[in-house]
């Protein structure tokens, strides 16, 4: 796979063509029509890598409706994309998320949550069902405790250094955090609803080690109630069948129960929004904000349907208007790649 | 054929099923709070459903699939399970099951 174009987190501000949020199959497919118009774009995604759903949701199920391939897995789909646009070189925003969108004279200027500003005349919402955030178990007040001591991610492990921990779910991420964290806490445990786990075979088995020399414990239980005040954990009480309820001592909760997604602050960007997608026209998929537009499942319209191949339609059409915009004095002459030596040479075709 | 759906209200509806609908499907045709978001891929947990005891003996098995995703739900009993891996059909005309914590939409 071709190396992708990553720039560096909170740098800007970068000025470009099209700023396209998503990096999913079809925000990297708009990066391909975009290209073909000589139009330049930097891609923003919460992901730390490129195929939105494709990556996170099933990189390993079959997709069988993509026109011309057969059968196809999410992984598989990236990276032909990937292929595809890397003559186009796009830049990468990865890990962060498209926090404000604001009118600079003639442009947009989109700054995300860790700093990085990005400025162009044309933006592409892609963003799918919004951005892939961690799952908030429904326990009774814990919003009280998030950011204090319960935290849904780990940014720096340093933070949680002499901490007597609770670790919660079966997944990777909670078996590779308890593995992590275990020698740097003061103590650890790790509490699962059944005893056996999703995560990684040999994360299962580097815990189960952990356990066996006492360094850890392991608890098959269900969270019921958290206990503590100020936002300060002081023990979270669980239920298991054989014990029944019973309290375990922490100051610190990391709940690991995978990722779902949220619209997030696209919702504050002043765009009409109806149940939480994007109207747009069926011409060029523009929202009502002119140099806004909206393609794939994020986007409504009459007749709708949420297919990737719907959604690389949209970005052929939405990359005319896009290069209108962009570019207002040049004609552009509808070519096709099978015969158009000029856009065979973009494509890098010897 | 007739689903039995209660929410997390409390509130029972009957809804109509047809042959070969996953539960999910019929569940979110209606309208009702289930956000299952991965579409049916068994990839998200958020159709997690409480199956009615008199109900869960006659269902199919869960794949290891279905029981490793339920990793990432809420509040899994043994009566739990995923509505997207639960086909309709004659001989589940009636089924009852209970929406569970967790999968509402925004």
């Amino acid at each position: 796979m071709a190396e992708l174009n990553i720039a560096a987190d909170g740098s800007g501000p970068h000025k470009t063509d099209v700023i396209i949020i998503g990096a999913g199959p079809v925000g990297l497919f708009a990066v391909f029509e975009l290209g073909l118009l000589d139009l330049k774009a930097h891609l923003i995604d919460i992901l730390d890598r490129p195929g939105g759903q494709c990556a996170e949701l099933y990189p390993e199920k079959p997709i069988y409706d993509i026109p011309g391939l057969p059968v196809v897995s999410g992984q598989e789909l990236t990276d032909k994309l990937l292929e595809q646009i890397a003559p186009f070189n796009a830049t990468y925003h990865f890990s962060q998320m498209a926090e404000s969108l604001e009118r600079v004279g003639e442009s947009f200027r989109i700054t995300t949550d860790i700093g990085t500003v990005i400025e162009a005349p044309v933006v592409v919402i892609a963003a799918g069902g919004g951005s892939f955030v961690p799952k908030k178990p429904p326990i009774p007040g814990i919003e009280d405790f998030e950011g204090k001591s319960v935290f849904y991610a780990v940014r720096k492990m340093d933070q949680f250094k002499g901490k007597n921990i609770l670790v919660a779910g079966g997944g990777d991420s909670a078996l590779d955090w308890t593995i992590n964290l275990q020698p740097i806490a003061k103590s650890l445990q790790l509490v699962h609803q059944r005893d056996g786990f999703r995560a990684a075979p040999a994360s299962v088995n580097e815990m189960r080690a952990l356990v066996d020399q006492g360094l850890m414990k392991l608890h098959i239980a269900k969270i019921k109630k958290l206990n503590g005040a100020d936002g300060q954990l002081s023990s979270v009480t669980v239920e298991s069948k054989d014990s029944g309820e019973f309290d375990i001592e922490c100051d610190t909760l990391l709940p690991f129960y995978g990722l779902t997604m949220k619209l997030g602050p696209i919702a504050n960007f002043g765009l009409n929004l109806d149940e939480n997608l994007i109207p747009v026209d069926t011409e060029k998929f523009e929202t009502n904000e002119a140099g806004i537009f909206a393609i794939g499942d994020i986007n409504a319209y009459p007749g709708k349907l949420k297919l990737i191949l719907s959604g690389f339609h949209e970005a052929a059409l939405m990359a005319q208007k896009a290069k209108a915009i962009v570019h207002p004095d040049e004609k552009v002459i509808f070519q096709y790649t099978t015969s158009s030596t000029k856009l065979q040479k973009k494509l890098g075709v010897r | 054929m007739k689903l039995v759906v209660t929410d997390r209200a409390g509130k029972t509806q009957e809804l109509e099923a047809l042959e070969g609908w996953r539960v999910m499907e019929v569940i979110r045709d209606y309208g009702l709070p289930i956000k299952a978001e991965c579409g049916g891929a068994c990839a998200c947990a958020t159709c997690h459903v409480y199956v009615d005891e008199a109900w869960l003996a006659k269902l199919y098995p869960q794949t290891d699939e279905e029981i490793d995703m339920l990793d990432e739900a809420f509040e899994v009993q043994d009566n739990s399970r995923l509505s997207c891996q639960i086909l309709m059909e004659d001989k589940f005309d009636g089924l009852q099951v209970t929406l569970a914590p967790g999968i509402e939409p925004d």
